[in-house]
């Protein structure tokens, strides 16, 4: 069990906003303004925390009206199938309009190569800018945020990507007050981070604050799992366990939701949601840090794949 | 199947009640800044194990012995490889009291866009200086910029003090000379801090060497200086983002204006004016994302529905039918130039002013400001990247402004090239065009004269 937080003076003040609000805020005003400028907005969908977090805010800023945008999952083929079975009851709940673009079938036409390590995140970017491309897509919300790593620290809100998706750190627009500019030429998009300013434990609050309902598989769970790279993955056809990887039976929890061949499991035993809180505001070890295998693949991992055009 | 526990009920679920302050500091690595913020977030316990161990392995790999804090900043390659901070990076930490977001902004001289970026959003600002140098060149641009974009509170973070003998005398000369000059500029507060960054004293513990100052230590300063101003001291201000009309069988008749409140506080039953039209109404309902209120403030965001069945688009400004602002076509400001490719007169650029964009024509450029002398340079005929000047734009269509002294929402723009949609130009509409506007609401107290530049 948390404790509660004693409440800052400032709080007590009547025009006061918790950092909950204010992020909420301005977050509904991004999705506003997006709806308000571009014409074929989309929100990547992975079934993941940040994305569940995007969607529920984007259900609030246009409420009683429907999201007047389109969902959009880049499916690895290694999915959790706790993690699909959300996203498609969800699509069903609200009524939305989900494209999916598909790795696996990049590969089966030869058009993408599988990797000797059997990892799937890198080649998601290859899908996801042609499925920008062919419906025209002209903002795309991405669930990243500023805190997760180094690169993500200095992307904008509105961030402009050419006409090959491409990210340049040195060629980033300023970004001041809450001015958004979107303008952007023909072929190009933008992508939105409306999470920008949110860290791990925002999201988590905001979750347990809005009941917010997610896969199963963030909270502890038994599981069979074997190590590799120092972390636990789950078995499944995207080729694991190898030879001399041996399965346990572990209590286990997912920090962050993606590829199955590089999201790792930690071990835990938070089966609620304040249990996670508690473990997330005690953790000395970053989401990334302790789930990811494809941000360590190098010092500058996740700006290489963003300068191609990766979320 | 639902994970969610619904056993936890309200109450019971740590959601964090903390207020946020959005902060931003300005120096060069010389007067310690990365070291400043290296232990405010080591030390406030934000830098996480595999983060720390990252910048320890990179530090060794460039023959550095102790960690380089400045790593944990500097995460680009160009940076990585150059020593240098580019951009503008946001840095998130958290205490029980407070949530923080720190836009850490390179201090070098090229790149003022990136100081007037952070210190936009910022409602303080961390100036430094090193305690053997004083107040120099660069302090006094850093604190023009704060006084520029109008951030609420500045602290003057004299570090080094443990290379001075940590001598009273030589942090008083320092903050007297630095409180004269920003209070000068306009900069309502000023707090002065002795402090080393590097030895730790006054960052986040007290210092055991310091006894003579009695004042808090930064990180006590930034968790209890009040975030919140008052809004009702100021109009409400509500430019509308989105029509929501759902025309659907449950809500046919729903029309609810969606924004983001950039100023003041809204009633339901406030008689409001809608701008450019003019035409006047009632405010019947406020949804603030899914509860019904009589009462949101800035900076909310919620849909408003009036009693009226007005012509509203995106673009229009809902404000109290006693205090709206006077749309113009003709708008004074000073203005930070942000782009590679100067702004020069005669230019047809696009503005954008809170939910609006109009066609704009630059009349003139009266002045360009030196940051550290404050010294003019009558009709420069251009302003380039980093310049800070004055201009005249004409727009094709009237903008309800307020002055960016009474208002930084709804007195600031963009000037963005139509061609390509650059953003050239941040720009703070002048206290010329607040007399021009007989707006009898706000009586600011804002000292002015430090904008007659």
């Amino acid at each position: 069990m948390t404790t509660v937080a004693s409440i800052p003076e400032d709080l007590d003040n009547p025009y006061a906003l918790s950092h909950l609000d204010a992020l909420e805020s301005e977050a509904v005003h991004i999705f506003r303004e997006v709806a308000g400028e571009f014409e074929r907005p989309v929100i990547l969908f992975s079934g993941g925390k940040d994305s569940i977090v995007m969607l529920h805010l984007a259900l609030k800023a246009f409420a009683p009206a429907p999201v007047p945008f389109a969902l959009l999952h880049v499916d690895t083929g290694h999915n959790f199938p706790e993690v699909l079975a959300y996203r498609d009851r969800t699509v069903a709940e609200h009524g939305l309009r989900l494209h999916v673009a598909s790795v696996q079938e990049f590969i089966d036409r030869g058009e993408l190569r599988e990797r000797p390590d059997g990892t799937r995140n890198p080649l998601q970017t290859v899908p996801l800018l042609d499925a920008i491309e062919s419906n025209r897509f002209d903002a795309v919300f991405g669930g990243g945020r500023r805190d997760e790593e180094k690169a993500r620290a200095k992307e904008r809100v509105f961030s402009l990507r050419d006409e090959f998706g491409g990210w340049d750190p040195r060629r980033q627009r300023p970004e001041l007050w809450q001015l958004y500019n979107g303008r952007h030429s023909p072929g190009e998009h933008v992508r939105v981070f409306p999470l920008s300013n949110w860290t791990e434990l925002d999201v988590w609050q905001y979750i347990a604050r809005e009941k917010i309902e997610l896969p199963a598989i963030y909270y502890a769970h038994r599981r069979e799992v074997f190590a590799r790279n120092g972390m636990w993955l789950a078995p499944g056809e995207w080729g694991g366990p190898k030879d001399g990887e041996r399965l346990e039976l572990r209590q286990v929890r997912y920090r962050t939701v993606g590829d199955m061949s590089c999201t790792g499991a930690v071990e835990s035993d938070a089966d609620t949601i304040e249990a996670v809180i508690a473990e997330i505001a005690a953790s000395r070890l970053t989401e990334r840090g302790a789930t990811r295998a494809d941000d360590k693949l190098s010092e500058a991992a996740m700006e290489d794949r963003k300068r191609e055009g990766y979320f | 199947m639902s994970t969610t526990n619904t056993a936890a009920a309200e109450g019971t679920v740590d959601t964090g009640a903390t207020s946020l302050l959005r902060f931003a500091t300005a120096g060069s690595v010389d007067d310690g800044k990365s070291t400043l913020v290296g232990r405010l977030l080591h030390d406030s316990k934000s830098v996480l194990a595999d983060q720390l161990e990252a910048v320890e392995h990179a530090s060794r790999n460039r023959g550095q012995e102790a960690p380089d804090l400045a790593l944990l900043t500097d995460g680009l390659r160009a940076e990585r490889e150059q020593g240098i901070t580019i951009d503008v990076a946001y840095r998130y930490f958290a205490t029980p009291r407070r949530r923080f977001i720190l836009a850490d902004t390179p201090g070098h001289v090229q790149y003022t866009r990136n100081m007037v970026t952070g210190a936009s959003t910022a409602e303080l600002a961390v100036v430094l200086v090193d305690a053997r140098n004083g107040v120099v060149e660069q302090t006094r641009r850093h604190a023009a910029v704060a006084a520029l974009l109008r951030v609420p509170h500045v602290v003057l973070a004299v570090n080094k003090m443990d290379l001075v003998g940590y001598r009273e005398a030589v942090f008083a000369a320092i903050a007297e000379e630095f409180t004269a000059y920003a209070g000068s500029l306009g900069v309502p507060e000023i707090t002065a801090i002795p402090i080393s960054a590097l030895a730790g004293d006054n960052v986040v513990t007290p210092s055991a060497t310091m006894d003579w100052y009695g004042g808090p230590t930064v990180l006590e300063h930034l968790e209890t200086v009040p975030v919140v101003a008052d809004p009702s001291d100021d109009p409400a201000r509500f430019p509308v983002q989105y029509v929501i009309r759902p025309q659907t069988a449950e809500h046919p008749d729903y029309r609810g204006y969606a924004g983001q409140i950039a100023s003041g506080v809204l009633r339901v039953g406030d008689v409001v004016t809608v701008l450019p039209s003019g035409r006047t109404s009632t405010i019947e309902g406020i949804d603030a994302l899914g509860r019904s209120v009589d009462v949101a403030w800035a900076p909310q965001s919620v849909t408003l529905r009036l009693a009226d069945d007005l012509d509203i688009s995106r673009g229009d400004l809902i404000a109290p039918a006693g205090a709206a602002p006077v749309a113009t076509q003709d708008i004074e400001a000073t203005v930070c130039h942000v782009a590679d490719r100067p702004l020069a007169v005669g230019q047809r650029v696009l503005l954008k002013h809170t939910t609006r964009t109009v066609k704009a024509i630059v009349k003139e450029i009266p002045s360009r400001l030196t940051l550290d002398d404050l010294s003019q340079h009558p009709a420069p005929g251009e302003l380039a990247a980093n310049d800070i000047g004055r201009i005249v734009v004409r727009t094709a269509a009237p903008l309800a402004l307020d002055a960016y002294a009474e208002s930084r929402r709804t007195g600031s723009f963009l000037l963005i090239d139509p061609a390509d949609g650059t953003t050239l130009t941040a720009g703070m509409a002048g206290t010329a065009f607040a007399e021009a506007a007989a707006d009898p609401a706000p009586e600011s107290a804002a000292d002015d004269e430090g904008w007659d530049f």
